[in-house]
């Protein structure tokens, strides 16, 4: 119907071929299930495999309860309680959101670790010594499981509460009607309708824990992830590394394609015209603490605790100069983050809308499989990414040398393409999950009413969906935005010369275990980062609310 | 969309490119280099090499395996023509890829010493970097641990503090001992000393030297610039768990004490390879070499180089003569025995 002007094949095949260049890095990893890799598994099956396994497993398990627990009741309150402070938790509830993992593992440690300020204390207090008192041990399973989520909630909290804020009072009011308390309709309405916004949120939480390397490393976990590095860099076996991320990958796969089977039914669009807001519930008395409660607990210890650790150290210890060199790395923060957030943007536009004009399971797989970068190592994306582009310079290089006489150089290899290229492979999936949430808001009703009342297809996307996914559309950005901000393997490895980013400064430092001296790097990063937060809260609110007004 | 998309990265590209002044193609007055060591420990040196030559230093800094990748997949046209590591084992690896080049001048030869350079000329040290054992004073009697050995002695159980055996310091230690005495006796020495660990390793070195002044452990293991930077260091927890801990130079009465050390190794497809050589040069002088003393608490590697005073105090020493190129060779046996002795 619309063949003259998007020509569907061409369409078809771009998006076909763009999500395949995407997940390049994966079919690399993939191919080195080909090469025999001997020895190393045996070595690997026999000694350490099963602690890889089940402490992924349950360092997984335990940051999904986390994230759910923390993240869902905050999205609730926020959106149907009115109590105080309740406009500005809607916001600061994103803010771990700025604090890499591997530094909230830091600042934690820092303050209570056995030669911390907090069991010191404890000691001069009470006079224990070593051995004298039972304190639970930050750098374990356990604490990384808490580090991790106390950062990754905010997925969780961020989608849920723009699920809550987009429900309609008349859903709610049916199951009251019906004779369900409150908190049945919580539990039998609301978060099922909010279920495909929790499960995103979730998934993306567990696959960057797969990913996270720093924390675990830090703790001194075995991981798969850590497992993946010491195969490759420790036994010098790079075919057995890629075979193991192969695996994790695989895993991944598999449980995303679950989600997607089990939900494969449920279509939830909002009907009808009777869109009404919630209307927020006063709290008073105990409840009202509760709730504030309830809402600064994430709060304090997932950034107002670590902020803090971190502005002490960098008033009181750290050796850096705000000169213009460190003015520099702030302004290379800001242009990768920038780029590769309007690019991964521009890409999951173009793959979701793809998607969803032309549905057939071969395009869908297709996507999926770009989008899979997040839950793979940064690391193990840039080898994935420089081993092909590096063959491909080479080749166009002989081919040159050979014609013209010229070398052509590394072109795709050694300028700043690799290194945004890397961030969309890694960040694609965050960007296409709030594209598409946001295209899912647009009915496709309202697409034919308004091909019906004489919209060119044209129109229909300036004057339907562009308005109506705005914040969707802003989430994705500034959500890669705030990631590019904090990414440190790919950056580390594929950046060009004399090119220092704010977090390759924090790392440097903190990896040299000058963990106070990288504080000024790392407190930035966090105050970068804080204001594409606020500015993503605001358009979650607004969004629900211009939502409120459209319909 | 998609040439939306295209254009933006094209221009993003040119755009990064243009900022940075990165060019493929080498200038005369340039040198480039990837280094694992990191930014705050070797460009001061640059700088200075840069103020006296006039040759501009470009420097990636990164992981020493990350390099090694990179390097590898750029093949014949990588820019790089210096490569820093941190460590020996990781030149070992980068010469058996066939990655370097030899190069011999009198001044390398003059500089370095046998032990701490390839034999042909791929590789040469540039800074020592000890790992010694330190114990609480008062605590613990040096005369019952002179050598690594003793450390899986079962008078230790519930003693020792050590990092993770991922670290490649524990890796190069271990790799040291299968050399000189063979992978059996190291696994048996590995598990004993597992079997005497205070706790799960877990953090870095400065983490081993603060839980033992804490009480946690009474003997700890770490590299000595970790302790020289918490003796100096502007945080005075850091300081004080560092003055409660003394050195002990193990092996001493035998093959000496486990050193490795931070090396330079001239690449295969090196475009500007005259001021590669001089910058190498460069870092074995005199002036350089007592740099990283002053800097960061390393030794020299070249003989007869003034020891800052915090080394002096620290005492001479009898370092381990084996070719560190060794440890290189027997890195993944090392990693295969922490394994298997269950070092996590």
């Amino acid at each position: 119907m619309t063949q003259k002007i998007f020509r569907p094949a061409l369409w078809r095949a771009g998006v076909l071929f763009s999500a395949l260049l995407l997940a390049l890095p994966v079919f690399v990893v993939f191919s080195f299930l080909f090469v025999p890799a001997g020895d190393v598994w045996r070595h690997l099956v026999a000694t350490v495999l099963s602690d890889y396994l089940s402490n992924s497993f349950i360092l997984v398990g335990g940051v999904a309860i986390g994230v759910l627990l923390l993240g869902i009741p905050t999205a609730w309150a926020t959106t149907v309680y009115e109590f105080p402070g309740r406009r500005f938790f809607e916001w600061a509830l994103l803010l771990p959101l700025a604090i890499p993992a591997y530094i909230i593992a830091y600042t934690y440690t820092g303050l209570l670790e056995f030669a911390g300020p907090v069991q010191g204390a404890l000691r001069a207090v009470f006079g224990w010594s070593a051995g004298d008192y039972v304190f639970p041990e930050v750098r374990s399973l356990g604490g990384a499981v808490l580090m991790l989520s106390l950062v990754l909630y905010p997925y969780v909290y961020m989608l849920s509460r723009a699920s809550f804020l987009g429900q309609s009072l008349s859903t709610l009011e049916a199951g009251r009607v019906l004779g369900a308390g409150p908190w049945r309709v919580f539990f039998s309405v609301t978060l099922p309708l909010a279920r495909p916004a929790v499960v995103t949120g979730l998934s993306l939480a567990l696959m960057e824990t797969l990913a996270d390397y720093g924390t675990v490393q830090y703790f001194g976990i075995a991981t798969f992830t850590t497992g993946i590095f010491r195969t490759w860099f420790g036994l010098n076996d790079s075919a057995a590394a890629a075979q193991l991320a192969a695996l994790l990958m695989s895993c991944v796969f598999v449980l995303i394609l679950l989600e997607h089977y089990s939900r494969r039914r449920l279509r939830f669009f909002q009907t009808g015209g009777r869109y009404r807001h919630l209307p927020r519930h006063t709290l008073y008395g105990y409840r009202r603490w509760a709730v504030v409660l309830l809402c600064l607990l994430p709060l304090t210890c997932g950034f107002l605790i670590p902020a803090g650790q971190l502005l002490v150290w960098a008033c009181s210890i750290a050796e850096e100069t705000l000169d213009q060199r460190f003015l520099q790395l702030v302004g290379h923060s800001l242009l990768l983050a920038i780029s590769a957030a309007t690019i991964t943007l521009l890409l999951a536009l173009f793959l979701g809308y793809g998607r969803r004009l032309f549905p057939s399971p071969r395009l869908a797989f297709a996507v999926r499989l770009s989008a899979m970068g997040y839950a793979v190592p940064g690391t193990v994306i840039a080898v994935g990414v420089m081993l092909p582009f590096g063959w491909l310079d080479n080749r166009i290089d002989d081919w040159s040398r050979e014609l013209f006489g010229l070398s052509t150089g590394l072109l795709f290899s050694g300028t700043l393409f690799i290194l945004l290229f890397a961030y969309a492979v890694r960040f694609l999936a965050v960007s296409l999950q709030s594209v598409e949430s946001g295209l899912a808001r647009v009915t496709p009703n309202m697409d034919d009413a308004a091909r019906s009342l004489g919209c060119a297809p044209r129109s229909v996307l300036m004057k339907i969906h562009l308005p109506m996914m705005r914040g969707a559309l802003f989430s994705a950005l500034l959500l890669v935005f705030v990631d590019v901000l904090k990414e440190l393997p790919a950056t580390l490895i594929l950046r060009p010369f004399n090119f220092n980013t704010l977090a390759v400064r924090a790392y440097e430092l903190a990896s040299d275990e000058r963990l106070a001296d990288s504080s000024v790097a790392a407190l930035t990063i966090v105050a970068v980062g804080v204001i594409p937060v606020v500015l993503l809260s605001r358009a979650i609110s607004r969004s629900g609310e211009r939502y409120a007004e459209s319909t | 969309m998609w040439f939306k998309s295209a254009a933006s990265v094209a221009l993003s590209v040119v755009l990064g490119v243009g900022s940075v002044g990165f060019s493929p193609a080498a200038a005369p007055e340039e040198v480039n280099l990837y280094s694992a060591r990191k930014e705050a420990l070797i460009k001061p040196l640059l700088d200075r090499f840069s103020e006296q030559t006039g040759i501009t230093v470009n420097l990636v800094t990164g992981k020493e395996d990350a390099l090694l990748q990179r390097l590898q997949s750029e093949g014949r046209n990588t820019p790089a023509d210096l490569l820093i590591t941190s460590d020996a084992g990781r030149l070992y690896r980068a010469k058996e890829a066939g990655l370097t080049q030899p190069v011999v001048t009198d001044v390398l030869l003059q500089g370095v010493p046998a032990a701490y350079r390839e034999p042909t000329g791929h590789w040469y040290g540039l800074s020592l970097r000890a790992r010694p054992i330190f114990y609480v004073k008062g605590k613990v009697s040096p005369a019952d641990l002179t050598r690594y050995e003793a450390l899986a002695d079962p008078q230790w159980k519930g003693k020792i503090c050590i990092r993770s055996s991922d670290n490649i310091y524990n890796q190069s230690l271990v790799a040291s001992m299968i050399a000189h005495s063979g992978a059996e006796q190291t696994e048996q020495w590995a598990t004993g000393l597992v079997n005497n660990l205070a706790r799960s390793p877990k953090g870095g070195d400065r983490d081993q030297i603060k839980a033992a002044a804490a009480g946690e452990c009474d003997i700890a293991v770490a590299n000595t610039y970790y302790y020289g930077g918490m003796l100096s260091s502007r945080d005075d927890s850091e300081r004080l768990a560092a003055e409660k801990m003394a050195i002990i130079w193990p092996n001493q009465s035998d093959r000496g004490t486990h050193v490795n050390v931070s090396g330079a190794a001239l690449t295969t497809y090196a475009r500007n390879r005259e001021n590669a050589v001089k910058l190498l040069e460069f870092l074995v002088q005199p002036e350089a070499q007592s740099w990283y003393a002053r800097v960061n608490f390393e030794y020299p590697v070249r003989t007869g180089v003034a020891w800052s005073d915090l080394l002096q105090q620290w005492g001479e020493f009898k370092s381990d003569s084996l070719n560190l190129g060794e440890l290189g060779r027997y890195n993944s046996a090392a990693v295969m025995i922490m394994d298997r002795a269950g070092w996590k």
